[in-house]
């Protein structure tokens, strides 16, 4: 289902303050899971988005350079389904600070062996996000598929095996539990496969593409309105300081990627122009700021 | 304005009087034209109020940190920016003691405080800020800041030498347009590396530019001591004691972070 603009809404803009991050919609729409909320409902069968390719990346890397980009990220799909996805790490592992968001069940030891001694070599982190939906598998597996918990930690163990150490983003589900006790549950969790210092992110649900199908979609009130950025930050949204590339263009934000107005051009100084927050998905951003960015990044606020 | 040729800069004193004392000591001995502090003069340590002193009979020239903000206006919180339950809780004790102890004379002066300083070492311009040169609270990590990024910060604030601190770990990159970026370490607290000395920096314009980090040790046991009959959180006092971090893990990179214990 794609995410279509409020029709009618009167949506505040907010201006492109400076390209901090530049993301890769690198593993295209494919994923090898077919989790039940995924905001772009990424599958084995969706093609919709391809990959990026390594020379493609190189020429997005060397735009931004010249704009001075501080930090990359990279997500999908899932982006080791992309045979491309270690070469483009490491190259961009020369120019600055990379993250790659991943389910953690297909990493191979191969890579992990080359990009450890890609980041070995470069000044910069490379930071691993392996995403999960709950502290357990009674908790992920419904959203993500059978063994798909077991899976990931198992991801996490061979992660920790190379000395990386990766964030979890736990995707808040079950509206009943706190962020708190989720953050203590998933930390247990990994201290329990022994991840001595978890590194845990708690994210909230989009309620777009296949979650507004398993729980529901977003309510009519919930949008982003003038008043709503009236002694606001609006520093603190992504779209404020980040765009993403595709293999159609430069969108707006990893979200809304699958929207029509999210394509905002062909170069990343096209895209450098300010965006209305007529969607839904705008409102979660409003509501928890800064979602997408690592803990390093700090807070945008002013 | 006043040309210097060499300096000594130093950031987050996190109230640690006895680290401050003896970074200023250790200065003397060395001799500068000039000292900078560049903000985050409370937190974490006990007796806000006797890094105050210290500081201005030295005539150390300071700018306004994030913590300094916050307890200079007496707002809600320190604006670190804390998601991890943990490092909140930290924060909040640390923070509600430090503006329980700060005399509103002192509070009065850091509110007051530039939030930047600029002067001309040697021939460089030199730009001092907190976090970075377009907002106080932004985390510049040495892993996580790409050279581009510096060069078009340092490019738009017109200036061959950027000075900060607010990680809490220092860090020095030359960039490709022979400009400068130098986080200037902090005398608070050691930098997670398992020694319990801190640091500042001494920055020479002749004969040539030279970035230099000094450490520094002091009586690390009584600072501890102190901490702990002010029943300040023994998870500060281990950092103090080890080298080690023990909060505030979440916002460190990964290199950062592998390189730490905790």
């Amino acid at each position: 289902m794609i995410p279509l603009p409020i029709t009618g809404h009167d949506a505040p803009t907010v201006p492109l303050r400076h390209l901090d991050q530049l993301w890769f919609q690198a593993g295209g729409t494919l994923c090898n899971l077919t989790c039940r909320h995924c905001f772009i409902s990424c599958s084995p069968h969706n093609h919709e988005f391809g990959f990026l390719r390594l020379q493609n990346v190189e020429r997005w890397l060397a735009e931004s350079l010249r704009l001075g980009v501080k930090e990359y990220y990279f997500t999908g799909g899932e982006p080791f389904l992309n045979p491309d996805m270690a070469a483009i790490l490491e190259r961009t592992l020369e120019f600055g600070p990379a993250s790659v968001l991943t389910n953690g069940t297909v990493l191979k030891d191969e890579w992990l062996q080359r990009l450890r001694a890609a980041e070995e070599r470069s000044p910069y982190s490379l930071e691993f996000r392996v995403s999960v939906d709950g502290a357990s598998p009674q908790q992920n597996d419904p959203i993500r598929g059978e063994g798909t918990f077991s899976r990931a930690m198992e991801g996490i163990r061979k992660l920790l095996a190379f000395d990386f150490l990766p964030i979890v983003t736990v995707a808040q589900m079950n509206g009943d539990e706190s962020a708190d006790q989720l953050f203590a549950d998933m930390v247990a969790a990994l201290k329990n496969i022994g991840y001595a210092r978890p590194r845990v992110k708690i994210l909230p649900a989009l309620r777009i593409g296949a979650e507004a199908e398993r729980a529901r979609g977003y309510r009519d009130d919930e949008r982003v309105t003038r008043e709503m950025l009236t002694d606001f930050d609006d520093g603190l949204l992504l779209c404020s300081f980040s765009r993403i590339v595709s293999d159609r263009g430069v969108h707006v934000c990893p979200i809304l990627i699958e929207a029509p107005d999210s394509l905002l051009g062909d170069s990343l100084a096209d895209a450098s122009i300010p965006f209305a927050l007529r969607h839904h998905a705008c409102y979660t951003c409003w509501q928890y700021g800064t979602i997408c960015s690592n803990p390093s990044a700090g807070l945008h606020d002013a | 304005m006043l040309e210097r040729n060499r300096i000594a800069v130093f950031g987050g004193v996190y109230s640690n009087h006895l680290a401050l004392e003896a970074a200023l000591a250790d200065i003397r001995r060395r001799g500068a034209d000039a000292i900078f502090c560049l903000g985050d003069l409370g937190a974490f340590g006990p007796h806000p109020d006797k890094v105050f002193p210290l500081l201005r009979e030295a005539n150390v020239l300071c700018i306004q940190g994030n913590y300094d903000h916050s307890i200079g206006n007496g707002l809600a919180d320190c604006q670190c920016g804390y998601t991890d339950p943990r490092d909140n809780h930290f924060a909040r004790i640390s923070y509600a003691y430090t503006l329980a102890h700060t005399s509103a004379e002192n509070r009065d002066w850091m509110k007051a405080l530039p939030a930047q300083r600029r002067i001309q070492l040697g021939s460089r311009r030199v730009l001092m800020c907190h976090g970075s040169p377009r907002r106080t609270n932004e985390f510049l990590w040495e892993s996580t800041t790409s050279s581009a990024f510096l060069d078009q910060l340092a490019e738009e604030s017109d200036a061959d030498v950027i000075l900060a601190t607010h990680t809490g770990i220092k860090w020095h990159r030359e960039l490709s347009s022979g400009r400068h970026f130098v986080n200037v370490g902090v005398l608070g607290r050691p930098e997670n590396d398992g020694r319990t000395n801190v640091w500042y920096a001494l920055i020479d314009a002749r004969p040539e530019f030279r970035v230099q980090f000094v450490p520094v040790e002091y009586d690390h046991r009584r600072l501890a001591e102190e901490m702990r009959s002010e029943r300040l959180p023994e998870e500060f006092v281990q950092t103090i004691t080890t080298g080690w971090w023990t909060t505030c893990l979440e916002v460190l990179p990964q290199k950062e972070r592998r390189r730490g214990k905790w």
